[in-house]
């Protein structure tokens, strides 16, 4: 037998350890990493730096505080020429913000019908539905931009259809709902207006108007409320197996609050009307927003479709036939089984999808909408000539958003996910 | 007993009655249609719904397809043509642009007599990743995959052939380097291969592929990048940003998994601020900020600008598509690796990555065709891509201007069929690999 | 393995790449090639045919500097740049001259480090509205939608015009020529605003030109200068009497017809000198005494070119107006060559 001699000799530290022994090898690994990419990042700074020198020029951000000069169409916190080109920056985000908004809302909507009727056992529906993804899959997104607007500027009317002809007294066309006018220019949708009006906190960013934010105030009291509501009715038939009927307490307490504090404030809605070229009192939608909307909406319902369906068939027809054995209808089926669980298999794809779409809304480039890269990466590039200070920003600005949706959305998923006890 | 029973039965059937034919409702088409078409109101909705929106779109676009026009010099000329033919106010299309200005969408620039030269790259492409991705395809080409991007550069830029041979021997240096050095620990080998090889790069080339030309000027006739276009170009950045990603793409994996803290952050620094940004800020990057980073008077051309980003941003999707090849592989794998007394390159190169990548390719193929889809926005950088770059240059001709509908048609179908071809064959090979696993 | 195709466009690359020192005109002769900065496609000023060759009145700029230059006026390689990336183009060494309608103004010379050499057409913004829409001026545009390119000096121009007038206007922006020109025909904007020379041009194109106006407001002035970069001043020079040669060679009546007559000696010393048999004036610049004589045989003189590019003779169909020689009424006025 013999015996163990495993303790090392040398209880020191010596030098070649740091190569051959695994507990130090990662550390030496790491130092020798860290010291390359330091190397190559001060190679590329050092590199900025001496080409900023040869060019004259200096970095640094104080141009965002110079006038902008330039007119922004679809502004939708109040700008003007005479403000700032930072001022400019942030009406850019706040439209980036606002296309993917209403993007990411549109393409969920139309997806999830989409990716539903695609399981159809309509046989003509169904076609059509795959149709429609594979198509809008596989065509690069800027051709649907391409087309959007092209399909808006060249088959919509110029708003002069829209006149009324003093001889005739009538216009070539008129409006949907005497309310609406499509045009080949934009959209002119009525605005809302109150007659008595709360009036407006002009803070430094934009106007809040007092009237939404009560409106907002008293909608949220009423959802709280409500939810009290339901609550105490789960509560009721938990112990008495009878559910009151509470429809119409709900529809009651959602509606009638807030009727009321519209009527006190003299909501109407402030419909366009046609004054020399162009409609003005309501609000004129630019068709370059329509557009990118369009697109982006189509394209990425198309993926989000997919990520339906692939959640719906993962959800084995077991717990189907086991939620029809205990007695539910087809509909509570689907609301209480099917989606909660397929859910779970959804939300991970759909959050890229979201960020995909975040991130395509920056094609507005195609269609002339002003968003930040078309503000803070265009125009003010342009004017001021200061490239690696904008685009440096308007990166930082873009990563910013994306980990702003990754990071809310896994909230979300983590919240949602099965806990495993 | 029979016998009572026999008599208690009034009139027994002694023959067959044939089988009728099921009540009309209940065969043919009329139940085919009633099932997938009429099964309830919703249904039947849906399909009045659609019914209407195909009848939408027939009426509105078959006319302009059917009076398309293939012969003429101009649009003013194919509009001339359809009045004459179908009447006032007909519409239709003029796919005498298509006729006349194909090449340009397919090749941009590139000059007309060399047009085998892309032609034929693109068939080798197939023959290069036969062996990976068809499974009848002899597994002995594979030797042919590696020489493949050499060839296809030499190919698609021309000039002398010495330049791709002398970069692809640098490899061949470093390997022999790394199987010398390598005894003495996989990373000594590792970092002495990398090593030699950028030296040849840098100092090596250059001077021998002159000398060598001198001396035996083999070479075909260079053709400069602001030649490409259209599908080509699309092509060109698409395959190249891939191909040339996949290394960065796997080391990235392999960091973002990595036990140690410093890589595995550079790792997920790099992958998250790539995929956090819209690739057009990165082509912006190429064409604006690139010659900032770059040691002053360095200066290339926009195009392998473009490759650069391009292959950071594919980079990035790579490796988290090789990451979930990663972590699809069982434990067991890696144990097994361990419990052999591999070390960790070992064990990446013998047993991990080839399985990892195998069960990646079609998260690869998918994002292949994402990148393919994307190329088209380099158009704001002002190359000549083939659904922006090209049709407003033609547009930009007095013959085809306000021409707009027919090239998006034609490029689109393009664009359809290649990715509708591969997304197939991506799911194919998905259903494959399932099957190879159960 | 794959790592190689990397290595070997960056390998590529570097051989391909040369070094872009001070000395730009060591550079183009070194390549045996102008590179030129020009617009991505703008019929008259420079776009290319269906076989990819480049014309117009700004090519015509980079072929006489070629010409001069290398000898040869076909040895120039166009590159498109858009309004976004031109100066950077310039900047970064790109390109050695930026021939792509450019505006000279007081920021782009000072801020942006470009170089600009000699104004080769002065130009102005102005409208473009539909003949039907009853507009006869500028200053009945209140409230209308107009088509406007971005990156330019037009939108601020316009932002300024409007304020100025204390009128209001819907800005649509759009990213090119071409699709400006698409939705000012379908009707999108009630005005199209750009230079009047790119308005003239985009008119003439339309199919039926007479059912659109231009309107009589200039709202500002648009010197278009090819562009260096700051800091060479021989090339600058080179680019700037090029340009001034091809002026003067007009208004001494020098044509690519008669300049290989002339070429043998004058009556006018300042011919002489322009054409080289007088005095050494091509030494100045860094290069041989004819190099004049070839500027001038690319395209001809400032008014051959001008009536083969956009001239009234041309589709586009400009008249000279401002870029008259100042014998005529116009502005154009060549230093002395001396």
């Amino acid at each position: 037998m013999t015996t163990a001699h495993d303790a090392p000799e040398h209880s020191g530290f010596r030098l070649s350890q740091l190569i051959y022994d695994t507990r130090y090898r990662s550390l030496t690994i790491q130092v020798v990493v860290f010291f390359l990419v330091m190397a190559f990042v001060g190679w590329l700074v050092d590199n900025t730096i001496q080409n900023l020198n040869a060019l004259g020029k200096d970095f640094n951000f104080g141009f965002l505080w110079q006038r902008a000069g330039y007119d922004i169409g679809n502004a939708l916190i109040p700008y003007n020429n005479d403000m700032t080109h930072g001022r400019a920056m942030l009406v850019g985000l706040v439209n980036t913000l606002w296309i993917s908004f209403l993007g990411c809302v549109a393409a969920t909507i139309l997806g999830v019908v989409v990716g539903v009727l695609r399981l159809s056992k309509n046989w003509l529906v169904a076609r059509m539905m795959t149709i429609y993804v594979e198509v809008f899959r596989n065509i690069p997104l800027l051709l649907w931009i391409l087309v959007a607007i092209a399909l808006l500027t060249e088959v919509a009317p110029s708003p002069n259809a829209y006149k009324i002809n003093p001889e005739t007294g009538e216009a070539k066309l008129s409006m949907v709902f005497e309310s609406i006018a499509f045009t080949n220019r934009y959209t002119a949708i009525p605005s809302i207006h109150f007659d008595r009006s709360l009036g407006v906190i002009d803070t430094a960013f934009m106007p809040i108007s007092l009237n939404v934010l009560a409106i907002a105030v008293v909608l949220g009291l009423c959802f709280w409320i409500n939810k009290r509501l339901l609550a105490h009715a789960g509560r009721v038939q938990e112990a008495t197996g009878k559910r009151p009927t509470t429809w119409w307490k709900s529809a009651l307490i959602l509606v009638v609050p807030t009727l009321a504090l519209l009527i006190a404030l003299g909501f109407n809605p402030d419909e366009p009307v046609l004054k020399g070229f162009n409609f003005t009192g309501g609000t004129n939608v630019s068709n370059s927003f329509v557009a990118l909307w369009a697109g982006l909406s189509l394209y990425t319902a198309a993926f989000i479709a997919e990520i339906v369906r692939a959640g719906i068939l993962a959800i084995s027809k077991g717990q189907t036939e086991a939620a029809y054995a205990l007695g539910l209808r087809p509909n509570r089926t689907m609301n209480l089984v099917i989606l909660p669980q397929a859910l779970r298999v959804i939300i991970p794809p759909l959050i890229s999808q979201y960020l995909n779409l975040t991130k395509n809304s920056s094609l507005a480039i195609a269609v002339g909408y002003l968003e930040l890269r078309g503000t803070l990466g265009g125009i003010t590039l342009n004017q001021t000539g200061r490239e690696l200070e904008a685009i440096t920003l308007m990166m930082l600005l873009y990563l910013a958003i994306s980990l702003t949706i990754s990071g809310v959305m896994n909230v979300y998923n983590n919240r949602v996910k099965l806990k495993e006890r | 007993m029979s016998d009572t029973h026999a008599e208690s039965v009034a009139y027994v059937r002694d023959t067959m009655l044939k089988p009728q034919p099921a009540p009309a409702g209940e065969s043919g088409a009329i139940r085919w249609l009633r099932e997938n078409l009429f099964s309830g109101w919703l249904n039947t909705l849906l399909t009045v719904l659609g019914v209407l929106t195909i009848y939408f779109f027939v009426s509105h676009f078959a006319s302009w397809f059917l009076h398309g026009v293939w012969k003429a010099d101009s649009l003013a000329e194919c509009r001339k043509i359809i009045t004459a033919e179908y009447g006032q106010g007909a519409t239709g299309a003029c796919w005498a642009v298509i006729r006349d200005r194909w090449h340009q969408f397919i090749f941009g620039f590139y000059q007309r007599e060399l047009y085998w030269r892309p032609v034929l790259t693109f068939l080798l492409l197939f023959v290069a990743v036969g062996p990976v991705l068809f499974q009848w395809v002899p597994k002995k080409l594979i030797w042919f995959t590696p020489i493949y991007p050499f060839l296809a550069v030499w190919l698609l830029w021309g000039g002398s052939v010495w330049g791709p041979i002398l970069v692809a021997v640098g490899f061949v240096l470093a390997w022999i380097v790394f199987s010398l050095v390598g005894r003495y620990g996989s990373i000594a080998g590792f970092s002495a291969g990398a090593i030699v090889a950028i030296l040849f790069w840098m100092f090596g080339v250059s001077p021998l592929a002159g000398i060598l030309h001198a001396a035996i000027p083999l070479g075909i006739e260079p053709v400069e990048s602001a030649k490409f276009g259209g599908f080509l170009l699309a092509i060109t950045l698409g395959a190249g940003g891939i191909v040339m990603s996949l290394p960065l793409g796997v080391v990235l994996a392999l960091g973002r998994q990595s036990d140690m803290f410093l890589i595995k952050t550079f790792s997920v620094v790099f992958i998250e601020f790539i995929r956090g940004v819209p690739l057009i800020t990165l082509l912006f990057v190429a064409s604006l900020l690139l010659n900032y980073f770059l040691p002053p008077g360095t200066n290339f051309d926009i195009i392998l600008r473009v490759m650069i980003l391009v292959t950071m941003f594919s980079a990035a999707y790579i490796a988290e598509v090789v990451r979930g090849g990663l972590a699809a592989l069982p434990r067991g794998q890696y144990e097994a690796a361990d419990a052999l007394g591999l070390d960790y390159w070992k064990a990446q190169r013998l047993i991990i990555l080839p399985q990892a990548l195998k069960i990646s390719i079609p998260g690869i193929v998918s994002t292949f065709i994402g990148m393919f889809k994307d190329t088209t926005l380099v158009a704001f950088v002002g190359l000549f891509d083939p659904l922006k770059g090209i049709p407003d240059f033609i547009r930009a001709d007095f013959a085809w201007k306000g021409i707009y509908w027919e090239p998006f048609v034609f490029v689109g179908a393009i664009f359809f069929i290649l990715n509708f071809a591969m997304s197939r064959y991506s799911m194919h090979l998905e259903n494959r690999l399932q099957r190879d696993h159960r | 393995m794959k790592k190689s195709v990397f290595f070997g466009a960056l390998t590529a690359a570097a051989l391909a790449a040369g070094v872009a020192g001070a000395a730009t005109l060591d550079d183009v002769k070194s390549r045996g090639e102008l590179i030129c900065g020009v617009n991505t496609g703008l019929v008259g000023f420079a776009a290319p045919d269906a076989n990819g060759n480049w014309s117009g009145f700004d090519v015509a700029v980079c072929q006489a500097v070629a010409a001069a230059v290398l000898g040869d006026p076909s040895k120039v390689k166009y590159v498109p740049t858009t309004g976004q990336t031109r100066f950077t183009a310039l900047g970064s060494g790109e390109v050695d001259l930026l021939a792509r309608n450019t505006t000279w103004t007081y920021s782009r010379d000072t801020d942006l480090k470009l170089q600009f050499t000699a104004t080769n057409y002065y130009d102005g913004q102005g409208f473009m509205v539909r003949k039907d829409s009853g507009v006869t001026s500028a200053k009945e545009l209140d409230g209308a939608s107009i088509c406007i390119q971005t990156g330019t000096t037009t939108e601020l121009n316009l932002a300024d015009y409007f304020k100025a007038n204390n009128m209001s206007y819907q800005p649509i922006t759009v990213d090119s020529n071409a699709e400006g020109e698409q939705q000012f025909l379908a009707g999108a904007c009630d005005a199209y605003t750009t230079d009047a020379s790119g308005l003239a041009a985009t008119r003439a194109a339309f199919a039926n030109p007479q059912d659109y106006v231009i309107l009589p407001e200039i709202i500002s002035k648009e010197p278009l200068a090819p562009a260096v970069r700051q800091g060479d001043d021989q090339w600058t020079d080179i680019v700037r009497w090029t340009i001034f040669g091809l002026i003067a060679a007009e208004e001494y009546g020098v044509t690519s017809a008669n300049i290989d007559e002339l070429a043998k000696g004058t009556e006018n010393p300042e011919v002489n000198r322009m054409l080289g048999t007088e005095g050494d004036l091509g030494a100045m610049l860094g290069l041989d005494k004819q190099w004049l004589v070839r500027a001038i045989k690319a395209n001809g003189n400032y008014g051959e070119i001008f009536a083969a590019t956009i001239g009234e003779q041309t589709p586009i169909g400009l008249a000279r107006g401002l870029n008259a020689q100042w014998t005529q009424g116009g502005l154009l006025y060549a230093p002395p060559f001396r």
